[in-house]
């Protein structure tokens, strides 16, 4: 079946069977890997993409109910925040293996686009869901905190 | 004609991997190094010297006598040919070969800061290739703690040699004696005019010069290191935080189908009547796969079961749901934790081999002033690193290429040769990103699989693991079961010690019916214990391994430091003495501690105890450092409490500090952690902070919530929400990590900061309820964070 998608500001069309959920359009489909599957029942926050501006998991949204929203991956994030988190995670080392950290920078970033000054409870709320087994929570939230300046 | 032998083809062949841009190298030269052919502009401008226009050196114009084979093939830590390790393009771009995987550790960045350093590289200038898996490099398994203890030396001599080869080459060339020659960040200048040369522009003229001896090699003094022990930033990190970068999952290949595979739910249960036809109606699914059924030993065969082959994963998914498979019974239907817990507990009560021992105990017990001992309980665990295993093959008739995200490419390769009857020579590893490891990724078992697949169908397939896959059809770190039992005379003090541990070893899974602990896993904290008694004796029990028994970072270590530190501290109580003074009491005088002198047969991480021996100093030091980091001895609030733990292991030396905070209502949080660590000469300090934070979270997680069980053979919890792992709202508070300045042999980085963690919080609940934490772990999967006797309670049930 024949979807379109609106992806990072790009028409995509794209032909999988209904239900697919987007992680796996994304990935098989479009070959934008960026997007990590870590659990496939929105537990641990790896496939992590904004639609709407809001952070979603991919990983149980089927492609063909978002046909009207902006989607956007780690491939294609933007603006203010997506730039300051960029920018504190590369200059403190924040990842260690990376695979969850596409989906740690899309939470932060619609954490700090929503919120430009968030508490320690607000990052806490925020970023609970994004599991990361390499343990890199203190360094996100010196760095969450740091962007938030 | 001297540049026949060094094979180099630029650039991705139609083979080479996606997105990860290696080269594939040939024909190795021996006595050269490698020159790249990228653009070369003549006439580099330089700053601060705009007239000078460097020449561009024409090496076939400069006569040199023939170069003899390199001597560096046996230096320590193996080859040191500066061929195998660097690459200098005419660019000038360094590519500098990674030969250890890379998850998480940075060790692409530590492997470049090393070669970098001798080299005199411009760190803007250095780009690093992923070796594929070939024993030329030496060891590849990237386990153990050990890429910077095994290559330090190695690194530094190749990145060496080749900066002295490139100084006499512009000694060649300007006509001038070598040591009126220096290099410096890629140029090497004189002492007679202000000339430079490139690196890029001698790199061939050096190539036919010999390789220097080791002996006449001149490593920095590090005062002088550049790279070593700075706070270089991660070389992959950039690309992540676009989400480039191909882990395992990531791969893709021309006419790829995606599969997955239903497995038999027990260790050795078989594959019996399959009924496909469902699976076969859902779009996408290709077809299914028969995988054969595993005898054992277990090795690194996979389990058996059905591959659902289709063309995207999600299809494959929905084509396993719609399996019907009849399993049928193995000799492991039976296993069950509840049962297989009391048996270990019952064996840890009766006597055990004897793996070390000091004085005689037994008579000492019976005579002491006061008898303590203690049970301590760990379950299985699961590595769940954050990217679950996979794999992609490429058969073509002949040649199997496989890209995988695999901690061991040499030995992934040998497997797929054993298993698959295919020439190694025929089989090509790729080595991707690692997407987190723990050791699960040293076990190719998932390569395999998408071998046997790919050999089957035709086309590259690629197999991922789901959660669900990876949880239930693991390599678990061991269950264990430990007595430990002291005397302590009048004055409190510990004149004996009795430690006996319990557990099914990871030999079980390549041995058929091993069940004895071996001198590798006893010397991970049991036989290796520094204290200072008179009397000491460490025992083993036996126990069968059910389930594939694998290791997960920092191994036995977990569970024995568990068990000895939570006992120090036990004690110290018992003694009625503070925790910190007793476990120094406990470790005693300075002094190197030889447990083979104790009847103990101990790898110490297969280093000498010349090299690395087990120093009570360093131990007393991080003590001491972490507590005055943490302010010991401060007064508590209510319901606080700290507690400590020190251990050595991958041969450095940490002591951890973990403050908790336990409400009325038996919540508890993690205010603070404070480690001192002390692992020898540190490549990068900044990386070795965040694997402290990493290990010992990973450790408190284990010990919070981490509990494998299995149930008729088969593991009872399937993903994260069964399988607990920590969250960044469970996190400690604050996180202060003192690394100890030491010009010491480098020790490992990555584990050692995981086994002090889960004693040192159980010591501080301790602290802060007067609740003693004897089973792991202490929270598990239900509970809403912790819900713990109130220091009422405890009493109480005292």
């Amino acid at each position: 079946m024949t979807t379109t998608l609106n992806i990072n500001g790009k028409t995509e069309t794209v032909d999988a069977a209904p239900g697919t959920p987007l992680l796996w359009v994304l990935r098989d489909h479009l070959k934008m890997t960026g997007t990590k599957f870590g659990c496939g029942v929105a537990q641990c926050g790896a496939c992590t993409v904004h639609v709407d501006g809001s952070p979603t998991r991919s990983c149980i949204t089927a492609h063909d109910t978002l046909g009207d929203v902006e989607i956007t991956t780690i491939e294609g994030v933007t603006g203010n925040a997506a730039d300051a988190i960029r920018e504190v995670w590369v200059k403190n080392d924040v990842p260690q293996c990376g695979y969850c950290q596409s989906g740690q920078i899309m939470a932060a970033t619609a954490l700090l686009a929503e919120n430009p000054s968030p508490s320690d409870a607000d990052i806490d709320v925020a970023m609970s869901g994004n599991i990361c087994r390499c343990a890199t929570y203190m360094s996100i939230r010196r760095a969450i905190k740091e962007a938030a300046g | 004609m001297f540049l026949h032998n060094i094979g180099i083809i630029p650039g991705g062949t139609k083979n080479s991997a996606p997105a990860s841009g290696e080269r594939v190298i040939t024909n190795l030269s021996r006595r050269g190094f490698v020159v790249g052919s990228s653009l070369f502009v003549v006439g580099v401008a330089l700053a601060g010297c705009s007239s000078y226009e460097e020449p561009k050196i024409d090496p076939n114009a400069i006569e040199l006598p023939e170069a003899g084979p390199s001597p560096l093939t046996e230096v320590k830590g193996g080859d040191a040919t500066p061929a195998l390790w660097i690459a200098i393009e005419e660019s000038g771009t360094v590519k500098i070969t990674c030969h250890r995987s890379e998850m998480g550790q940075q060790v692409w960045t530590s492997m470049a800061q090393i070669v970098a350093d001798e080299l005199e590289a411009a760190w803007d200038k250095v780009e690093i290739v992923q070796a594929e898996g070939h024993e030329r490099y030496g060891d590849q398994n990237t386990d153990g703690s050990r890429s910077v203890r095994y290559n330090f030396h190695r690194l530094r001599i190749a990145g060496a040699a080749m900066k002295q080869m490139l100084v006499e080459a512009a000694a060649v060339y300007w006509k001038m004696k070598p040591s009126e020659c220096s290099a410096a960040q890629g140029l090497v200048s004189n002492s007679q005019n202000s000339d430079t040369l490139s690196y890029g522009n001698l790199a061939k003229l050096a190539a036919r010069l010999q390789v220097p001896e080791e002996t006449d090699v001149t490593l920095k003094d590090p005062k002088d290191w550049r790279y070593i022990n700075k706070e270089i930033p991660s070389l992959t990190i950039p690309r992540i935080t676009r989400g480039e970068g191909t882990f395992g999952i990531d791969v893709d290949r021309p006419g790829m189908v995606h599969a997955v595979v239903a497995r038999p739910p027990q260790l050795f249960g078989k594959t019996g009547a399959v009924r496909d036809a469902d699976t076969l109606a859902i779009p996408g699914v290709v077809q299914t796969v028969k995988l054969p059924d595993p005898s054992a030993p277990a090795l690194f065969q996979p389990l058996g079961g059905v591959a659902v082959v289709a063309t995207d994963t999600w299809a494959a998914i929905q084509g396993r749901n719609a399996l019907e498979v009849n399993w049928i019974d193995g000799p492991n239907a039976s296993y069950d934790s509840e049962t297989f817990a009391e048996q270990m507990k019952q064996t840890a009560r009766r006597s055990g081999m004897v793996r070390r021992k000091r004085g005689n105990v037994a008579s000492d017990l019976a005579s002491a002033t006061q008898k303590i001992e203690a049970e301590y309980y760990a379950p299985h665990l699961s590595q769940s690193p954050m990217e679950p295993p996979a794999a992609t093959a490429e058969w073509d008739g002949e040649k199997l290429e496989c890209w995988a995200c695999v901690q061991d490419p040499q030995a992934t390769r040998q497997t797929l040769s054993d298993l698959l009857k295919i020439d190694k020579e025929n089989i090509t590893v790729h080595a991707t990103w690692l997407g987190g490891a723990f050791g699960r990724k040293s076990k190719p078992d998932f390569v395999v699989e998408a071998a046997l697949i790919a050999k089957e169908v035709g086309k590259p397939v690629k197999v991922t693991w789901t959660r669900e896959d990876e949880v239930r059809h693991g390599f678990y770190h061991s269950v264990s079961a430990q007595r430990l039992e002291a005397g302590l005379d009048a004055n409190g003090k510990c004149t004996s010690y009795l430690h006996r541990t319990v557990f099914p070893p990871i030999a079980s899974t390549f041995v058929p019916g091993m069940d004895v602990p071996t001198d590798g896993e006893m010397g991970l904290g049991a036989t290796d214990v520094p204290f200072a008694m008179p009397n000491l004796q460490v025992e083993s029990g036996n126990a069968k391994g059910h389930v594939r028994i694998g290791w997960l970072r920092s191994v036995s270590n977990i569970y024995h430091a568990f068990a000895v530190q939570s006992f120090a501290a036990e004690m110290a109580h018992a003694a009625g003495k503070d925790q910190k003074d007793y476990l120094l009491e406990l470790i005693g005088d300075a002094r190197k501690i030889d447990p083979n002198a104790e009847g103990a047969t101990y790898p110490n991480y297969d280093a000498s105890l010349e090299e690395y021996p087990i120093e009570t100093a360093r131990l007393t030091n991080v003590v001491n450092k972490v507590s005055d980091m943490a302010k010991w001895g401060r007064k508590m609030p209510a319901g606080h409490g700290l507690g400590i733990a020190v251990h050595r292991s991958f041969l450095s030396y940490i002591a951890t500090i973990v403050e908790v905070a336990v409400t009325p209502e038996g919540t508890l949080t993690i205010p603070g952690v404070w480690l001192a660590v002390d692992s020898g000469t540190v490549i990068n300090p900044r990386h070795t902070r965040a694997q402290m934070e990493g290990g010992t979270i990973y450790g408190l997680s284990n010990a919070l919530f981490g509990e494998i069980t299995a149930k008729n053979g088969a593991i009872v919890q399937e993903n994260f929400p069964s399988w607990r792992v920590l969250r960044m709202e469970e996190a400690p508070w604050a996180f202060e990590v003192e690394i100890i300045k030491s010009n010491s042999a480098p020790a490992g980085v990555g584990e050692p900061a995981t086994p002090p963690a889960a004693p040192a919080l159980a010591n501080a609940i301790f602290n802060a309820t007067g609740h003693r934490i004897r089973t792991l772990p202490i929270i598990g999967a239900n509970g809403s964070r912790l819900t713990l006797p109130t220091k009422a309670t405890a009493q109480a049930e005292e």
